[in-house]
């Protein structure tokens, strides 16, 4: 099997894997980073949503060897030190119910917050449809993602 | 053997010693705490430690440990149970620390978390397993100053007595855990409660936001394969012959194993398994006839036109009302199946040797899955091992083992530690899904007042059981019948969310708004003069409450600010009882191209004392939204025997932009706290069935109602 070189969270993993193994099963089965979260395998839930050169992006969608040289963030990776703030919003908020896809919720607000920091009501509601939450605690997520916008600027 | 005497006395539920380690240990069985009218399986007064699956650990600083074993789907119960222990232990919640503890098995079978019952059967002895604990503190303590225990006080883990001494918890716990187990404890008045009614985070919200290991599909262990199956692609097949050449050339793969109409690929990684399945080559052969959803919607329309019912409740004479009313209104409301879709795929991992059985994973049902691997396996009871991880929702999907069981039955073919994983396909194609269910209702008027009520429903498999008939309107109509018929099917079928009520209610609420209509009556009105004549009743196989029915009805209509909203905003009302609670809601919609847009939901609950209102309310608010989701689109169809959506590309589930603001309000009541993990969903489709109408003139019959909209859209 092919051996790439990934760099997640600043850190560089060589990964022996072939060459269409979704970056999220790598995460998940072979670097134990099971915070990306698999859902759907097809692009459509966004739980395995991470950040590939700073935008969001579903890793199950992404082969393993389309990413040399692209710097990969998970949610382990999101901040160095304790959380960020996008962390601290849900936090305050309580947004989790079941809790399985915010992770990736996360990671969609926090790519997003970072290109639009003054989002309106209907661009946050716009830019996190990608992500669904069977719990349906939206009301929380919505709330969470101006929380977060404040905290930011 | 000789068996003795059983004394289910609370010291029997508790067992205390001292910590090798420093601390004290209370030990119980939650579930048979939370449970104390069930009779005990074995001898309670032979129990050891190995017995008891909670624990409360105050370590030599009064720090307080809590072990919960209670399986946790997003319902919140792994912290608010715990809350119930720690307000009359009178701890700070900060001092908690709730761990998911191991559950043993070895002795217990009734261990289901389901029917959003666990806060209100754990509310009492859950609160007396605290208080009891306070109280041996408190004892020790008094012991040490030699006084009497009731001169000392206690606050946020220190007792204290009126010379001003002050002892913490940690200071007395080697005493305490060696004194005798009190009994009948004094509760607090719910007026000196510090923890209960306050928002309290989720206990687990660090790791859940950071991406800790939690949830079934993190688990792993060395040399752990992961395993996935195919199974038969239509209900009602069975496996032929089948070729694995391609699937053991694909990378990773390690093993191929046939196991009943199944076929397991184990890998070194989920993307070969994955793989390893397409791969595989299979004949399947016809074992019963495949079915479709053409072939439901007339057998079920068959059996409501048909006299082949079983009764489940009636009362005076339906029959007779009906001919000698002045009117007769009858309607058919119709409902698909639904697959769960729990976003954490089904899983299961399963280790069987020769020594022991150890399973892990998200189950809600987790003694009766244990019990079902070891008599598929000839094992015993003791052998099993069964840790309950996070789930990634249930919905009551998580309530069947099958996937428990498949893990250990590959684990035992294999003879390796083995995780089974469900595809999203797998997951919508393999389901135990909602049965498709139509109601007829009717009902008679005369005098201008309802004097018969019939409701007849027809379900594949079966849907409707004997408590539900006892919901309102029983007991507000004299001639009143329950009338229910089933289709045996090959398709699997079980308990989602609000299970038998989950459409019932949207079908009766929106009956009742064409109801009132037909009578020319206030729709609000309407009910509360239906709950007039439950007042005072004395069949007690009613199980609401007229008086909180109408406590709801009331505060919704005032939050919503019902009838008195702008142009273009259109009000749909819905009031429901189920799962002990009592709820109404109002849906304000607009319409934009034919298409309704729900702008606000308003929902008043009556749950009894409200334990963690931050979890209340995303439970309340997560209840509306997905029934509103699976009442606009849920559908899953089938043709000969398959399911015609496998993934989210063709099953829709609602999404954010799609969401209402939903306004939640709690009835003040010092009454015992009842369900809240799903009595907000089933009325919320009444009331958008009811403010389409009221915006379109339009009734719509049969769910998803977004198949049965006149979108102008379309029409261009």
């Amino acid at each position: 099997m092919p051996v790439y070189q990934l760099e997640i969270n600043d850190q560089t993993f060589n990964v022996e894997a072939d060459r269409d193994t979704p970056l999220m099963w790598v995460l998940r089965d072979q670097l134990n980073l099971v915070g990306t979260k698999y859902g759907c395998g097809i692009g459509q839930c966004g739980s395995c949503t991470v950040h590939i050169d700073g935008i969001a992006t579903k890793s199950c969608l992404l082969q393993v060897s389309q990413l040399q040289g692209m710097k990969i963030t998970t949610i382990e990776g999101l901040s160095k030190e304790g959380l960020h703030p996008v962390q601290e919003a849900w936090k305050e908020i309580d947004v989790p119910q079941c809790g399985y896809c915010q992770t990736g919720q996360i990671m969609t607000a926090t790519s997003f917050l970072k290109n639009n920091p003054k989002p309106t009501d209907s661009e946050i509601r716009n830019a996190m449809q990608t992500n669904i939450c069977r719990c349906a605690a939206y009301n929380s997520i919505e709330k969470a993602v101006k929380v977060a916008a404040k905290k930011l600027s | 053997m000789k068996t003795k005497q059983v004394n289910k006395s609370r010291r029997d539920f508790l067992r205390t010693s001292v910590l090798a380690s420093g601390g004290m240990i209370i030990g119980f069985n939650l579930f048979n705490a939370c449970k104390p009218d069930v009779k005990p399986p074995i001898d309670l007064s032979l129990l050891d430690y190995n017995d008891f699956n909670a624990f409360i650990k105050i370590s030599d600083d009064g720090k307080v440990t809590i072990f919960s074993p209670n399986p946790e789907i997003g319902q919140g119960v792994k912290t608010s149970m715990p809350m119930l222990i720690a307000e009359e232990l009178d701890v700070a919640w900060k001092d908690v620390n709730v761990v998911q503890g191991v559950l043993d098995t070895k002795n217990y079978t009734r261990q289901v978390a389901g029917g959003s019952q666990s806060i209100r059967q754990g509310w009492e002895p859950l609160r007396q397993t605290g208080a009891t604990a306070r109280q041996m503190l408190v004892n020790a303590a008094a012991a040490k100053w030699n006084i009497d225990p009731s001169e000392c006080t206690t606050k946020e883990g220190i007792i204290k007595n009126s010379n001003g001494d002050k002892l913490g918890y940690g200071e007395v716990v080697k005493e305490a855990a060696l004194l005798e187990v009190p009994e009948n404890v004094k509760l607090k008045d719910p007026e000196d409660f510090k923890i209960i009614g306050q928002d309290i985070s989720n206990v687990d919200i660090d790791k859940i936001i950071t991406g800790k290991p939690l949830f079934g599909l993190d688990y792993k262990v060395d040399g752990m394969l992961y395993a996935s199956v195919l199974r038969p692609p239509a209900f009602g097949q069975k496996l032929g012959s089948f070729d694995d050449t391609n699937t053991r050339a694909v990378n990773g793969v390690q093993d191929v194993i046939k196991f009943g109409e199944k076929i397991a690929v184990l890998a070194t990684n989920t993307w070969s398994a994955m793989k390893g399945k397409k791969a595989l080559k299979a004949e399947w052969i016809e074992d019963s006839k495949p079915e479709n959803t053409k072939f439901h919607d007339e057998k079920l329309l068959g059996l409501l036109d048909g006299s082949s019912f079983e009764t489940l409740r009636k009362d005076g004479d339906v029959k007779n009302a009906f001919s000698e009313a002045d009117f007769v209104l009858e309607r058919t409301y119709e409902s698909p199946f639904l697959p769960h879709n729990c976003l954490e795929p089904m899983n299961f991992f399963a280790n069987v040797t020769a020594d022991k059985i150890d399973l892990v994973g998200p189950i809600q049902t987790p003694a009766g899955t244990a019990y079902g691997v070891a008599q598929m396996l000839g094992r015993n009871m003791d052998e099993v091992n069964l840790q309950m991880t996070r789930m990634g929702g249930g919905f009551g999907r998580r309530l069947y083992g099958d996937f428990a069981m498949e893990a250990a039955e590959v684990s035992h073919l294999a003879k390796k530690p083995v995780q089974v994983i469900f595809s999203r396909e797998d997951d919508m194609e393999d389901g135990i899904y909602r049965p498709a269910i139509k109601y007829r209702i009717a009902a008679s008027v005369k005098d201008g007042k309802m004097t018969g009520y019939h409701l007849k429903e027809a379900a594949i498999n079966s849907n409707m059981y004997g408590l539900i008939p006892n919901f309102f309107p029983a007991g507000a109509i004299d001639n009143y019948q329950v009338d229910v018929a089933n289709y045996k099917s090959n398709i699997t079928t079980g308990a989602w969310r609000a299970p038998y009520t989950n459409f019932l209610a949207s079908a009766e609420q929106s009956f009742f708004d064409e109801l009132a209509e037909a009578m020319q009556v206030d729709r609000i009105q309407l009910h509360l003069d239906l709950l007039q004549n439950v007042k005072g009743t004395t069949d007690d196989r009613i199980q609401y409450s007229p008086e909180r029915l109408e406590g709801v009805i009331k505060l919704a209509v005032e939050k919503s600010n019902w009838g008195k909203t702008k142009d273009g905003i259109y009000q749909g009302f819905a009031v429901y009882y189920c799962h002990n609670s009592h709820v109404a809601e109002v849906v304000d919609l607009e319409m934009q191209n034919g298409f309704p847009i729900i702008k606000k939901v308003t929902c008043a609950v009556d749950c009894g004392i409200v334990v963690n209102p931050l979890g209340a309310r995303n439970q309340a608010q997560g209840g509306v939204l997905d029934g509103i989701g699976h009442m606009m689109y849920g559908e899953l169809t089938f043709a000969d025997g398959m399911p015609q959506s496998n993934n989210f590309d063709t099953y829709q589930l609602i999404r954010i932009n799609q969401t209402p603001q939903v306004d939640v309000h709690f009835v003040e009541s010092d009454m015992e706290p009842t369900g809240l993990g799903e009595p907000t969903l089933p009325p919320v489709g009444g009331a958008i069935a009811n403010a389409i109408y009221a915006a379109t003139k339009k009734r719509i019959y049969k769910q998803p109602f977004i198949n049965n909209l006149e979108l102008e859209a379309l029409k261009l």
